[in-house]
């Protein structure tokens, strides 16, 4: 289990609790975390290093603004130089040239070039109001030519018509060719899968580039991507040059620190994110998100905003204070129900943090949904008040009054006093382990179930 | 079997060994030199050894497990005065140990008739491509093999996989896209068992784990497979893509969870991606690994051999 940076340096600090500038030494034991954190976030060794040389530089000395732990200062300056080191917003594709503009997409196999073709050009199509045209390259791989095909009509856009045993070069030129002729902004050339070590294919891929000058030359890269990262990006870009990186299954939960590999040992920006199968499953890239997911901090920062605009702020304290000397009545349960709700319901809050889809089968799993939560906010506000502060007062023929009173039946009265129950002793349990304890059993353990 | 025949094999043996050695000393040969580099006249010392723990981590082993092997060989050797050879074979042997295990290659049941195999994955791992290299390795043993399309998600998916069938000479079964692909699994088998063919080769469409929806999807083509043979699917192979990362861990958890997985095949070790995941992957999971891919073509898949995959690693010859 990964995890988070927060929590890594939480443990560290926690031990140190100083204030003031932030010492070498201090520096140094996060920058220990902050290295594991990448490196399980498959960023490439070497550019891990930089990054980190390039955190301390930063962070030593800096002072610690007062109202944040030190460790809370350390993931700000990380996140802060993530995001630099990430790249601007992105400008989508370059169609700055005369027409008809050459968009080149290159990768490794199975990397989601055809997908990815279909999807820009979809976009381009729609929203930009170009006149586009696909073409595939892939003579190599079976039914390649066919699937960009089928996509072309599923988007609307129109592919070359495939002539069997043309090679790549040839087909470029006459993509250019009906471009010119038929009035299109823009041709998108997908070319077939081919490793970086292949000579041969790659000195082909070069000759499709001499042939068509592409204004943009995207590799559509696996977000999942470990190591290797670093190799491909950098051959790919010797050889052919590359404009900008694509990366696809962002809707995975891969931490994504291919991203910040490949930006760094390319220096081109990361333009598009695929963030699904569909056509329509295409993104700008925002360096700050893909910052957070690579920390694993999920999409903290969405996380925290929502939170912040609908928990009150005091409320939240309060309740964590009252879990935390164990005195978690139903009153505070009813009130976090409501928070939950507020935030989208378990669905909303699930989908920003990491790890989601494991979170997700067990959520499944307790047949958690967000009905689920409605009744039980029903059951509680049929209680008294005083039965919703001492709940063991709530004998069968209470039991009975609630369940009637919230249309429920008596086993779920049953069965949410059970999960108060547990709950408290989860918590009293938690405060035992410290935080530890919270990731072992995960949010899930603290659910009402 | 003839003398010729003999030569022959052994020669398409070595050339298969040649194959895999050279795609992975590809991607050892960094390794390999930065071992050389760090290791020549140098005790094994805490430096040495941190470097050494790098360059696994370089290889996609994983902090975890790159610090473990480091620690194995601080136990064993710390301060002795080593030649990077050493070093080398030493972690070779480590790594093989935990590979050992695994390293069974797939064999066809007699007793079943048709035995069922459900190809799973994650998008673009190489699951088609891996059906129709199975599938020509096994009619080259003389099985008769039939190939489901149970991808009838992706464009021309379903057409692929035709192709690989005519390469094969595997007879496909096939629907529309956009067809129910548990209706189409159910079909396949009643025709496989009809057929009376060896082995059915069922392809899926690629899904990413974390998707609950995709994912129940697969649940059902095997409660509908159960509803013809009550023991199918018998084999559920996951394929897993050299060049990932950490992520596998995931990957091999929930398709674990979900569809029973019985083994894996890595595909794309002929690039310079290392697959050192799959080292991690063997201790914590302990699923079989059938065979690894080293190219797109029909013969490019190779037996796992633990102890070959682990020298190759290292940048040793076997
Ligand atoms: N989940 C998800 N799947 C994607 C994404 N992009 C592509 N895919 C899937 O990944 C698989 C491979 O995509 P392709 O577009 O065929 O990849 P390719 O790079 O053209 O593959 P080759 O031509 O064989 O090298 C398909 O199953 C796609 O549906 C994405 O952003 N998310
Ligand atoms: N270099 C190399 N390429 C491979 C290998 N195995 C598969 N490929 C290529 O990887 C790409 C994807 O392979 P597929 O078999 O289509 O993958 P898939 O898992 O069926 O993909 P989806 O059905 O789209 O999820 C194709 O271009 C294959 O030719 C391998 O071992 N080495
Ligand atoms: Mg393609
Ligand atoms: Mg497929």
């Amino acid at each position: 289990m990964f995890e988070n940076l927060s929590n890594r340096l939480g443990e560290v600090f926690d031990r140190l609790r100083k204030r003031g500038a932030l010492s070498e030494a201090d520096v140094d034991a996060a920058l220990r975390e902050v290295r594991v954190a990448l490196l399980e976030a498959d960023v490439a060794l070497p550019v891990v290093k930089d990054f980190v040389a390039g955190v301390k530089e930063k962070a030593v000395g800096e002072q610690v603004v007062k109202s944040v732990t030190p460790g809370q200062m350390v993931v700000k300056i990380v996140h802060d130089h993530l995001v630099e080191t990430l790249g601007a917003e992105s400008k989508g594709v370059n169609l700055n040239a005369p027409a008809p503009v050459p968009v080149l997409m290159l990768g490794l196999q199975g990397s989601g070039k055809t997908t990815s073709t279909a999807k820009i050009a979809l976009r381009l199509k729609t929203r930009d109001k170009r006149k586009v045209l696909m073409a595939s390259l892939d003579t190599r791989r079976p039914a390649a030519q066919e699937q960009l095909a089928i996509l072309g009509i599923q988007a609307d856009v129109p592919t070359l018509p495939i002539v069997p045993g043309e090679p790549p070069v040839a087909i470029a030129r006459r993509a250019m060719q009906t471009a010119r002729l038929e009035g299109y902004d823009v041709v998108m050339l997908d070319t077939a899968g081919r490793l970086h070590v292949d000579d041969e294919l790659m000195g082909e891929v070069a000759a499709v580039r001499d042939a068509v000058k592409p204004v943009e030359s995207l590799l559509v890269a696996d977000a999942m991507t470990g190591q290797d990262a670093v190799n491909v990006a950098k051959s790919f870009n010797e050889r052919v040059g590359l404009t900008g990186i694509m990366l696809t299954r962002i809707d995975g939960d891969a931490r994504g620190g291919a991203a910040l590999s490949m930006r760094a040992v390319t220096g081109c920006p990361i333009k598009l994110l695929g963030v699904g199968e569909k056509l329509d499953a295409l993104e700008d890239f925002h360096p700050d998100r893909v910052a957070g997911r690579i920390l694993g901090m999920g999409d903290v920062v969405s996380l925290v905003e929502k939170a912040a605009e609908t928990i009150e702020q005091e409320e939240a304290e309060k309740l964590a204070a009252r879990m935390q000397k164990g005195q978690f009545d139903l009153n505070d349960l009813a009130q976090q129900l409501k928070q939950l709700q507020k935030m989208g319901g378990l669905g909303g809050v699930m989908g920003m943090l990491p790890g989601i889809g494991k979170m997700q089968k067990q959520l499944a799993g307790a047949k958690l949904d967000d009905k689920l939560l409605g009744r039980q906010q029903a059951i509680i506000s049929s209680m008294t008040k005083i039965e919703r502060r001492k709940p063991e007062l709530i004998k069968a023929s209470r039991k009975q009054r609630i369940a009637a009173g919230s249309g429920t039946t008596v086993q779920e009265v049953n069965k949410l006093l059970k999960q108060h129950q547990e709950m408290g002793r989860m918590m009293k349990q938690m405060n035992k382990l410290g935080k530890k304890g919270l990731m072992r059993h995960g949010l899930g353990g603290l659910m009402p179930r | 079997m003839s003398e010729t025949e003999t030569t022959q094999e052994a020669a398409a043996k070595r050339g298969w060994f040649a194959r895999m050695r050279e795609g992975l000393s590809r991607s050892s040969s960094r390794l390999s030199e930065g071992i050389t580099g760090i290791f020549t006249k140098r005790r094994l010392d805490d430096a040495t050894l941190e470097e050494l723990e790098e360059l696994l981590i370089a290889a996609d082993l994983g902090v975890t497990t790159a610090a473990e092997l480091t620690a194995t060989l601080r136990r064993n050797r710390f301060n002795q005065e080593v030649t990077p050879e050493e070093v080398r074979a030493a972690l070779a042997e480590e790594i093989a140990k935990i590979l050992e295990p695994v390293a069974e290659p797939f064999e066809l049941d007699p007793a079943k008739k048709p035995q069922v195999m459900l190809v799973v994955g994650v998008n673009g791992s190489g699951k088609t491509t891996t059906i129709g290299k199975l599938a020509k390795a096994l009619r080259e043993e003389g099985k008769s093999v039939m190939l489901a399309a149970g991808d009838t998600f992706r464009a021309a998916a379903v057409e692929q996989l035709k192709i690989w069938g005519d390469r094969t000479g595997a007879p496909v079964i096939a629907r529309e896209t956009g067809a129910d692909a548990a209706g189409l699994a159910y079909d396949a088998l009643v025709e496989a068992q009809r057929a009376g063919v060896d082995l059915l080769l069922i392809d899926t469409a690629g899904r990413l784990h974390n998707k609950a929806d995709l994912m129940a999807g697969l649940s059902k083509i095997i409660r509908v497979l159960r509803k013809v043979d009550e023991t199918a699917p018998h084999d559920c192979l996951l394929v897993l893509d050299a060049t990932t990362g950490q992520n596998a861990h995931q990957q091999v958890e929930v398709f674990r969870e979900i569809t029973n997985v019985t083994g894996l095949v890595v595909t794309k070790l002929d690039g310079t991606a290392r697959g050192g995941v799959l080292v991690a992957l063997a201790e914590k999971f302990k699923l079989p690994v059938h065979a690894i891919g080293v190219g797109e073509g029909a013969d490019d898949l190779r037996p796992f051999e633990a102890r070959t995959f682990a020298r190759s690693l290292m940048g040793l010859d076997s």
